[in-house]
């Protein structure tokens, strides 16, 4: 059972999630503390330690828009935050399973803020509201990359068989 | 049953025959560009290679572009630093397609990588970059990536877990009236396909309307693809796309052209009346909330930039300066002009472009990314609002949340620049 600590609508761009003027700032245990930095409430919070890992931050269609910076997908992981949406944009969400964030792609998903989550197989149980969501699965071939443990480790691996 | 373009492409980077929507591969790549973002790339390539007892190396240093753009010269001493790490790299691993802070050879990723003839028809291309897309211009397959994802590509050669996209062919026909043109288009059809509107697909733009385009237009089109989230935006290459290679990027060897089948299968096909279009907006804060320019227009504005990957070569400036030659920049707006190279800076210059613009109160700033992404020069101050030639509006983008930003033409932003509002171009900048 996991908390959802905030609730975005649709199109959330990179520039939400990790504002372009922190961009010089790349190493994954340096980005979280600018994750969401405009949304100030949440990044303030999210410093604090204030939400247990695992928490839920819930978006609407098409989430991670734009950008293609890393950092977007590295900030969030530093919290360990579970990232549910209706939608995500194509890098974001290929950037996301490389770095190993925990995502969830629910199309009819409905949670506000203080709901009650739980994933069990493939829906998402909204146990304040009593509802359900089928969650979409990823890809087989991307479901590799996080069954290696990421893309660097599915990498490794890769390299490791071609020098062989 | 035929192939599209990007489905031609992957087969052949594949080693494949026939390929089919949905299907993963590992395509070849054929060029691999970053920027300042590379000081990231570098980190998660070591970071592959640790503890393997193997030797760091690149798989193809010939095939690996790295152009700095984003903060030039460097804002801070971070970017300074990340900009320090990246040289050693590249002269360390024999990497030549590097293109520093210089006067003779920098400017925009995506407009180096054109100009200098990196791009070919039929390439895959991938970029951290989400623009990445502009090289579809060319007739290539190209993308945006993360930086692990690049670290992946410079250790194997290959883009790991491509899915083949499903394309969407917008076809165009017709003539654009005056003072409309490529950017005006594009705005048009991410209205009218939304934001998410080509999700996971490409979009190939066919029709009469493309096939006379300049390159300098179908460079618009592809780097504002992926504002509508396609993959990818593509344009067949043709005798025009030859003509640029050539006489423009000085391409000397054979360039095998590509292009898709006549029964290709498309998810979707649009079609655009070039001729009805009229000079287009993006309103804050989505790209896709596009109106036509009369129903915003008179709003005053604080800062007008023209430049960019998307807007910043020679005919946009040749543009503007037409506009703007013997006019004056109204008092309480700031134009910035960000060529997208410092080639097209110097062009422009011979031509006298600059010193027109200059002479009507704009200020010419160095080739680069700043400004549009917010993190070096130009940022807006609190309630401040821009009209800017670039590709994103986003809430906080051009460095400030409590800022807005429209996007426009080179058209609409010279004329507006007189007046200090946005202004219909067709109506004159009076």
């Amino acid at each position: 059972m996991a908390k959802v600590i905030h609730q975005f609508g649709d199109d959330i761009s990179t520039d939400i999630i990790y504002p372009g003027r922190f961009m010089a700032t790349v190493l994954p245990n340096e980005t979280p503390a600018y994750a969401f930095a405009d949304e100030l409430e949440l990044n303030a919070k999210l410093k604090n330690q204030e939400f247990p890992a695992g928490s839920v931050i819930v978006a609407g269609n098409n989430f991670g828009c734009g950008s293609s910076r890393e950092q977007a997908a590295s900030a969030v992981k530093g919290y360990e935050l579970t990232m549910m949406a209706k939608g995500f944009a194509r890098i974001f969400l290929q950037n996301a399973i490389n770095l190993g964030l925990n995502l969830v792609v629910a199309p009819e998903l409905e949670a506000k803020v203080g709901d009650d989550l739980e994933v069990k197989g493939d829906t998402v149980f909204n146990h304040t509201s009593g509802r359900s969501f089928k969650i979409e699965p990823l890809p087989q071939a991307r479901q590799a990359i996080i069954d290696a443990g990421g893309l660097i480790a599915y990498t490794r691996k890769k390299l490791l068989e071609k020098v062989k | 049953m035929g192939y599209t373009l990007v489905e031609k492409i992957l087969a052949r980077a594949s080693g494949k025959l026939s390929v089919k929507v949905g299907e993963v591969l590992e395509p070849a790549v054929d060029l691999a560009m970053s920027h300042e973002n590379g000081a990231l790339v570098i980190n998660q390539f070591l970071e592959v290679y640790r503890d393997t007892g193997l030797p760091p190396k690149v798989w193809d240093p010939s095939k690996i572009a790295i152009i700095f753009d984003h903060r030039v010269p460097a804002e801070s001493s971070k970017t300074a630093t990340n900009q320090k790490k990246i040289r050693e790299f590249v002269k360390n691993q024999g990497i030549t397609k590097f293109h520093d802070i210089r006067g003779d050879r920098g400017g925009i990723c995506h407009q180096i990588l054109s100009e200098s003839g990196y791009v070919r028809p039929g390439y895959v291309v991938v970029g951290t970059d989400s623009h990445t897309t502009t090289h579809g211009a060319l007739g290539a397959f190209a993308f945006g990536i993360g930086a692990t994802e690049m670290a992946a590509v410079w250790t194997l050669g290959k883009a790991l877990n491509v899915e083949v996209p499903a394309t969407i062919k917008v076809v165009v026909n017709g003539e654009f009236p005056p003072m409309v043109g490529p950017k005006d288009l594009i705005l048009h059809l991410i209205g009218k396909i939304s934001a998410q509107g080509a999700n996971f697909r490409v979009i190939e733009f066919h029709g009469e309307t493309i096939r006379k385009m300049p390159t300098s237009g179908r460079l618009v089109l592809c780097n504002m693809s992926v504002e509508a989230g396609a993959t990818s935006g593509i344009v067949p290459s043709d005798t025009e796309t030859l003509r640029y290679l050539r006489e423009e990027a000085g391409v000397k060897e054979e360039i095998p052209l590509v292009t898709p089948d006549a029964d290709a299968e498309y998810a979707q096909v649009i079609e655009i009346d070039a001729a009805k279009l009229t000079p287009q907006i993006a309103c804050p804060h989505t790209v896709d909330n596009v109106k036509a320019v009369n129903e915003v227009a008179g709003l005053k504005l604080n800062q007008i930039v023209i430049g960019s990957c998307t807007n910043g070569r020679l005919d946009d400036l040749a543009v503007a300066a037409g506009i703007l030659k013997d006019r004056k920049v109204a008092s309480e707006v700031r134009l910035l002009i960000f060529p997208a190279s410092w080639s097209i800076y110097k062009k422009a210059l011979q031509k006298g472009y600059l010193s027109d613009l200059m002479e009507a109160g704009a200020v010419i700033v160095n080739p680069g990314c700043g400004c549009c992404l917010g993190v070096h020069q130009g940022a807006l101050g609190d309630g401040e609002v821009a009209l800017a030639t670039t590709n994103r509006n986003f809430k906080g983008r051009m460095g400030n949340p409590n800022a807005e930003v429209y996007l426009c033409s080179p058209q609409v932003a010279a004329a507006s620049a007189i007046t200090g509002v946005i202004t219909d171009p067709r109506k004159g900048g009076n």
